[in-house]
């Protein structure tokens, strides 16, 4: 199955003078856990970033898993429906919230300062502080499920009041645990923006950044504009649950509804929040196998802007029938709409990109390749939800949970794992082993398409999401889907396996382990040392 | 951009320490909330934060007054205080939705009027008013009346503002070096953040003793705490901080340049002075 | 207008169209309204597959052709203007395409004026409420699949999950209009074949409406997340000619009045026993399960409990009012004082509760009149 690999370039010693750990004499760093617990390195933290969302992608597949088990076959098998709920909502919550924006948080640590030609991040101790409220929120997050009434069973979403007068007393525990990820985020992203206004080496221009630094310089902006409306939002909960307050209760004047436009106000740039770096990296990945220069930088730019500013414009495209007035229906309609344009530029670049260029198929970019188109069908699928008379019949069914399916996993997740195979030369020194990628991508992709192509078919018919049993009519897609989601979480296994390899050995990397790769973190060494750009780089336009 | 070499500080303990504390203070407030007990653990987060804060503060100060800082560092500080200070903005707006949403749409809607008044069905004895002294239902009982802007709250409004142009006064005079200066009017800055505070005191001992304004009195006790809360604990917060300042100049720290402590403390200030005039207009006023 | 849309995508989706039958894609349904949003559904599918050809073609044919283990040779070139216009302004003109007919549509599906009917639908921890506005005719309408086939002990019916102990019936050929709402959290009533899907807010309502074209029965299913059982609450349309339905209603009516004047008479303990135990086994049964043990913590047994053996006021008065804060509704607008008195009169002589108490409709009424 795996093709004959393409050639690498010789390996070759870095003649950069900069990258040379010993330049200035460091204090020894603490020592076993302590090493981890107090360092203030970005390539340090970066990796526990990853380590952690890692953990937290099994965590979350495992309970995917349990939920794809009961729906096997119709009946309730394996799991009360009350528990169904809370494995739906904790699958959500911890992909969301533990895997997917702690793996781009973790990438942009390692990278970001390697790109731009920075010592480190800017605020280094803070760094610190903001990846260990993670395992401090997510412990007390699933810690929640084994408290007096179970954990969340309302849904990612939490919509008032089912999380509010009917919830499970272990809610409060749930909106403590979402501060703590919340203050982590924040300060994570305004750490990111302070690096990248402010740390680039000396005559990089923003417009001379990579799309991946550039993503996330605007993704940071999104963060710190929705977590707090998200702080927010949880605190009125908090009171409506503690104090007797009625924000989400019309019996004394306030309304169910407007807890879900304040959550959609967070949770539509959320999504991008998601979808931003991935941008970014396959941004930087199909030039490097195209060896062709990005088509359209600028443009990408621009795009990548215009979606995050519209992203504030569309939240209520989650509501179409909650009985919005006809106006706002119109107009969320018409906002969600336009990101198609700025999305398809993206699109549109990308194939150009291809187009003409030399391009060999090493398993970055076999997984950004598989992005662009999957992404794009789970991009089709939203437009087709943005008609808002037509996601009358798609709302809340599994129409729905197949398209941000594919704009998540074959999405954020498969752009995640090119970044991965992209970089690991550089963190570690070798190249993973490529044959076992390639088996990992291709399980992956039958895995994806098996496990969530069928769910369109199965909206469509009818099927509601979030219910532990179902009809007759949606046996057989539901048999598929999970049959693909069990074959996919197994081929993740593939994953971890080239990860522990890589890091203890393999083909030695060069500096510039891609032949066709440009940016500045391919001058200095592989694996990069401890600490690099001590004296800023000087940085030399190239063509774009 | 880039010049010199950038100071990275070697690890550091306070980071792990402050999310343990700030994980035990939540634990802590839950199992407050949900069991009704657990109060020494928050005490111990609340604690082990301030602890922590003031020991990372401390670390950066010496740094700082050892010179390890340079100009690109005064900028990380200045991009990280401004977005801090944005993400609270973002925080305040949310609340500041809420109302808004609730006056122009949820009322009106539940008293019949708007593209959603058959709701009114529902409740056929409501009359759709703001302030809102009686919720829809009738279970539920409203404030009996509501503060009068031009007293207490205009009272309020003019200490805040005073407090805004002392801080720039002492601020204008540190610039110049004439720290005596400087110190008088902190040190009445800080005073005027202290009337603030004890007369949203005394404000919040009214509401509950003589005007049924309370938590559970409807949206508008809702909106009315939330806003008016959070506000008042960021009035606190900045005070503390403007007083740590005056301990700062006291001692002597700072110069006519290098003082960046001191003037985030006045962005801070300034910007809970502005949502202040928003609460002003939007809660007490309008 | 809306029917040359409708004819487009019909022949568009000529292959396709195989495929509203066999449950793979959405169906035409039995309106108008659902017909244009399968048509608008159906163009906009088809528009998307275009454009995927399209691109994913321009993308694999480069994939082929510009291979490096080929020999390809990379150009240089990373931008072009005119290009770059060009593919974003094609893209506005094939969305503001795809707004016109929506924009229609919704227009029409928001306009509920002019209904001959108003049916208000309540949506509660899990069962429907159907009320016809000024007909004095009300019911409920819960799940009927038995608890049996859902763990597999009997082998799962036809209509698994999708059947009702009562359908809301519904004239064809008339505009009816829906007030939604809900007693406790948000639910969503959601009959495919109708195209009609609405949230129903506690404390608010949301209207829509619905003009049926031809008899049958429609099912679908509580489309947002509303607890436990939300898998298990279904929504079941009966739609029939006119005729027959107002026959329907007039004998609903009947029997309505027939009951209201049961109130006033001295009811058996027979009579309420039995009557008490279906109103329990399809309301109270989904909380406080089949034998009252319940399911602690969240929903108390009612066998064996010391509290409501000992003091029958207290009983009446949770059932009658509810217990605001929790999960326990108030019945006194949903069951009338016959079904009220029936069921505190059986759960408090069944399951070894053995007060010997009898509660009579007319307290009730009194109470609730209060
Ligand atoms: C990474 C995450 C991500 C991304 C990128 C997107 C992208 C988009 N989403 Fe998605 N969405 C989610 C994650 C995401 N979504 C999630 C998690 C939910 C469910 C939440 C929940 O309820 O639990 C959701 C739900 C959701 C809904 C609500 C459905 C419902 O509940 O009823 C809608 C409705 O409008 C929607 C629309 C869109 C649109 C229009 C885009 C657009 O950005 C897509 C744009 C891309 C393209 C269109 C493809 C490429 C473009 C071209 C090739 C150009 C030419 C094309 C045309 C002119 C057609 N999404
Ligand atoms: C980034 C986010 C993300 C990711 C990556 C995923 C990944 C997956 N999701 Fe996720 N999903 C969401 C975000 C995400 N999901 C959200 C937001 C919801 C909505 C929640 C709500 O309704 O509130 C949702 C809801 C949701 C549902 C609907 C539940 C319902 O409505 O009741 C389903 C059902 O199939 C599902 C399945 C899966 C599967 C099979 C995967 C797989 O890709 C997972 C693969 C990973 C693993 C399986 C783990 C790794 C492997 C092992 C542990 C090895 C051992 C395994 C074997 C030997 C087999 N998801
Ligand atoms: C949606 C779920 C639900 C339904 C349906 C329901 N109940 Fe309850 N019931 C509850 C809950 C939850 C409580 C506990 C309330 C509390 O916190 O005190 C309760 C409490 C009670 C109590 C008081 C028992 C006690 O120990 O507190 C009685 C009596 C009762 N219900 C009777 C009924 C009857 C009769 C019906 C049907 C007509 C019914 N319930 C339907 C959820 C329900
Ligand atoms: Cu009712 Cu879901
Ligand atoms: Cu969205």
């Amino acid at each position: 199955m795996a093709p004959k690999l393409p050639p690498q370039p010789p390996l070759q010693h870095s003649t950069t003078a900069v990258a040379d750990g010993q330049s200035h004499g460091h204090a020894a760093p603490p020592k076993g856990i302590f090493r981890w617990l107090l360092t203030t390195n970005h390539k340090e933290i970066g990796s526990l970033y990853l380590i952690f969302s890692l953990t937290m992608f099994f965590i979350g597949g495992i309970f995917a898993l349990v939920v794809r088990a009961e729906l096997f076959q119709p009946g309730l098998q394996l799991v009360e429906p009350e528990f169904f709920n809370q494995m739906t909502t904790m699958h959500g919550l911890i992909m969301v919230f533990g895997a997917v924006m702690p793996a781009f948080t973790g990438l942009a640590n390692w990278m970001i300062p390697l790109q731009i030609g920075a010592p480190d991040m800017a605020l280094p101790r803070l760094n610190n502080f903001s990846f260990w409220l993670l395992p401090v929120s997510f412990t007390l997050l699933l810690s929640t499920l084994l408290m007096p009434g179970g954990g969340p069973n309302f849904g990612w979403t939490f919509y008032a009041p089912l999380s509010t007068n009917f919830a499970p007393p272990s809610t409060t525990f749930f909106i403590l645990a979402l501060h703590i990820a919340g203050i982590s985020s924040i300060l994570g992203a305004i750490n990111i923006i302070a690096t990248i206004l402010n740390m680039r080496a000396p005559g990089m221009r923003l417009m001379d950044m990579p799309l991946f630094v550039w993503t996330w310089l605007i993704t940071a902006f999104l963060l710190i504009a929705v977590m707090p409306v998200l702080a927010g939002v949880i605190t009125m909960m908090l009171m409506d649950i503690n104090f007797g307050t009625s924000f989400f209760d019309a019996a004394g004047g306030g309304d169910p509804v407007l807890f879900q436009h304040l959550f959609w106000f967070f949770g539509h740039p959320e999504v991008y929040i998601m979808i931003l770096p991935a941008f970014g990296i396959v941004s930087a990945i199909i030039p490097t196998f195209a060896r062709k220069p990005l088509f359209g930088y600028a443009s990408m730019v621009y795009a990548t802007a215009a979606i995050a500013l519209l992203s504030f414009l569309v939240w209520a495209h989650h509501m179409f029938i909650v009985g919005l007035p006809l106006v706002a229906e119109l107009f969320f309609m018409y906002s969600t709409m336009l990101i198609a344009v700025p999305t398809g530029v993206k699109v549109f670049n990308w194939v150009t990109t291809l187009f003409r260029g030399s391009i060999s198929f090493e398993s970055p970019m076999l997984f950004a390749l598989a992005f662009v188109v999957l992404f794009t069908i789970g991009g089709f699928s939203g437009l087709m939800l943005a008609i808002a008379p037509a996601d009358f019949q798609y709302h809340d069914t599994y129409f729905v949970v197949a398209h941000f399916h594919y704009v998540l996993v074959p999405g954020a997740i498969f752009a995640i794992m090119a970044g991965v195979y992209y970089w690991l030369p550089k963190w570690t020194g070798h190249y993973p082993n490529e044959k076992l990628a390639q088996w990992h991508f291709w399980f992956s992709i039958i895995g994806v398409n098996l496990t969530f192509f069928p769910m369109h078919f199965a909206g469509l018919a009818g099927m509601p999401r979030r219910i532990p049993d179902y009809a007759l009519q949606f046996a057989d897609f539901n048999l598929l889907s999970s049959i693909g989601a069990f074959f996919f979480g197994a081929s993740q296994l593939l994953f971890v396996l080239g990860v522990i390899l890589c890091v203890r050995g393999g083909k030695k990397a060069p500096a510039k382990a891609w032949e066709g790769a440009e940016d500045l973190e391919w001058t200095v060494p592989s694996p990069a040392p401890l600490h690099t750009f001590e004296t800023p780089p000087v940085f030399h336009r190239t063509s774009h | 951009m880039s010049s010199g070499s950038y100071y990275v500080p070697a690890s550091s303990r306070w980071p792990v320490l402050g999310s343990v504390a700030l994980g035990a203070m939540m634990v802590g407030t839950g199992i407050k909330l949900v069991y009704d007990t657990g109060l020494p653990l928050v005490l111990i987060g609340v604690v082990g934060i301030l602890a922590v804060m003031g020991l990372w503060f401390r670390d950066v100060i010496s740094e700082s007054r050892g010179g390890l800082y340079d100009e690109q560092m005064d900028r990380s500080f200045r991009w990280g205080m401004g977005w801090f200070i944005f993400s609270e903005v973002m925080f305040f707006a949310a609340f500041f939705g809420a109302l808004f949403y609730v006056r122009m749409f949820a009322i009106p809607w539940l008293g019949g009027e708007g593209a959603k008044g058959v709701s009114a069905l529902l409740w056929p004895d409501f009359v759709a008013t703001w302030p809102l002294l009686n919720p829809p239902d009738s279970s539920i009982a409203g404030p009996e009346q509501v503060f009068s802007p031009w007293q207490l709250p205009l009272v309020n409004t003019l200490i805040l503002i005073t407090s805004s142009i002392t801080l720039t006064v002492a601020h204008e005079a540190l610039k110049v070096g004439d720290r005596k200066t400087c110190r008088n009017w902190l040190t009445g800055t800080v005073l005027l953040g202290c009337c603030f505070i004890m007369i949203q005191g005394v404000e919040y001992y009214e509401a509950y003793a003589h005007y049924g304004i309370t938590l559970e009195a409807g949206i508008f006790g809702a909106t009315f705490f939330i806003l008016t809360g959070f506000h008042g604990v960021h009035v606190i917060i900045g005070t503390l901080i403007l007083a740590a300042m005056l301990v700062r100049i006291i001692k002597g720290h700072f110069g006519g340049e290098n003082h960046f402590g001191f003037e985030a403390s006045c962005w801070y200030w300034h910007f809970v002075d502005v949502v202040w005039v928003g609460l002003f207009i939007f809660v007490y006023v309008l | 207008m809306r029917s040359r849309w409708w004819l487009m995508a019909v022949s568009l989706a000529a292959s396709g169209s195989q495929a509203q039958t066999n449950g793979w894609n959405m169906p035409v349904g039995v309106t108008d309204v659902s017909s244009d949003i399968y048509g608008l559904h159906m163009t906009i599918f088809w528009i998307c597959v275009v454009i995927g050809l399209v691109v994913f073609g321009a993308m694999f044919y480069s994939l082929f052709r510009y291979r490096h283990s080929k020999g390809a040779k990379a150009a240089h070139f990373h931008e072009h203007t005119s290009v770059e216009v060009l593919w974003t302004a094609i893209p506005i003109l094939i969305l503001v395409g795809m707004a016109v007919p929506a924009t229609a549509t919704l227009k029409n599906m928001y306009d509920s004026s002019d209904a001959e009917l108003d049916v208000m639908i309540t949506g509660q921890q899990w069962r429907w409420r159907y009320e016809y506005l000024g007909e004095d005719v009300a019911f409920t309408s819960n799940m009927s699949t038995p608890r049996t086939q859902i763990s597999g002990e009997e082998t799962r019916g036809e209509h698994y999950l999708l059947e009702v102990d009562e359908p809301l019936v519904l004239p064809i050929n008339r505009k009816v209009r829906f007030l939604m709402t809900s007693d406790d959290v948000i639910h969503s009533w959601w009959v495919p074949d109708l195209a009609v899907k609405q949230d129903t807010i506690p404390g608010f309502i949301n209207e829509n409406w619905v003009k049926i074209n031809e008899p049958g029965i429609y099912r679908g299913q509580c489309a947002e997340l509303c607890g436990i059982d939300h898998g298990f609450m279904p929504v079941v349309v009966h739609a029939v000619e006119e005729e027959e339905f107002d026959g329907w209603l007039a004998e609903r009516k009947e029997a309505a009045e027939q009951e209201a004047m049961g109130v006033d008479r001295e009811w058996a303990m027979d009579e309420l026993v039995e009557r008490g135990e279906s109103v329990y086994q399809s309301i109270c049964s989904s909380c406080h399960q089949a034998e009252g043990q319940g399911s602690p913590p969240a929903f108390p047994a009612l066998a064996n409990n010391e509290q409501l053996i000992n003091d029958v006021d207290w009983h009446l008065d949770r059932v009658v009012n509810g217990v605001s804060g929790a999960a326990m509704p108030a019945f006194r607008s949903t069951l009338n004082p016959v079904e009220i008195a029936a069921v505190v009169t059986y759960t408090r002589n069944a399951w070894g509760n053995d007060t010997g108490d009898v509660v009579q409709p007319s307290a009730v009424a009194e109470l609730i009149a209060q």
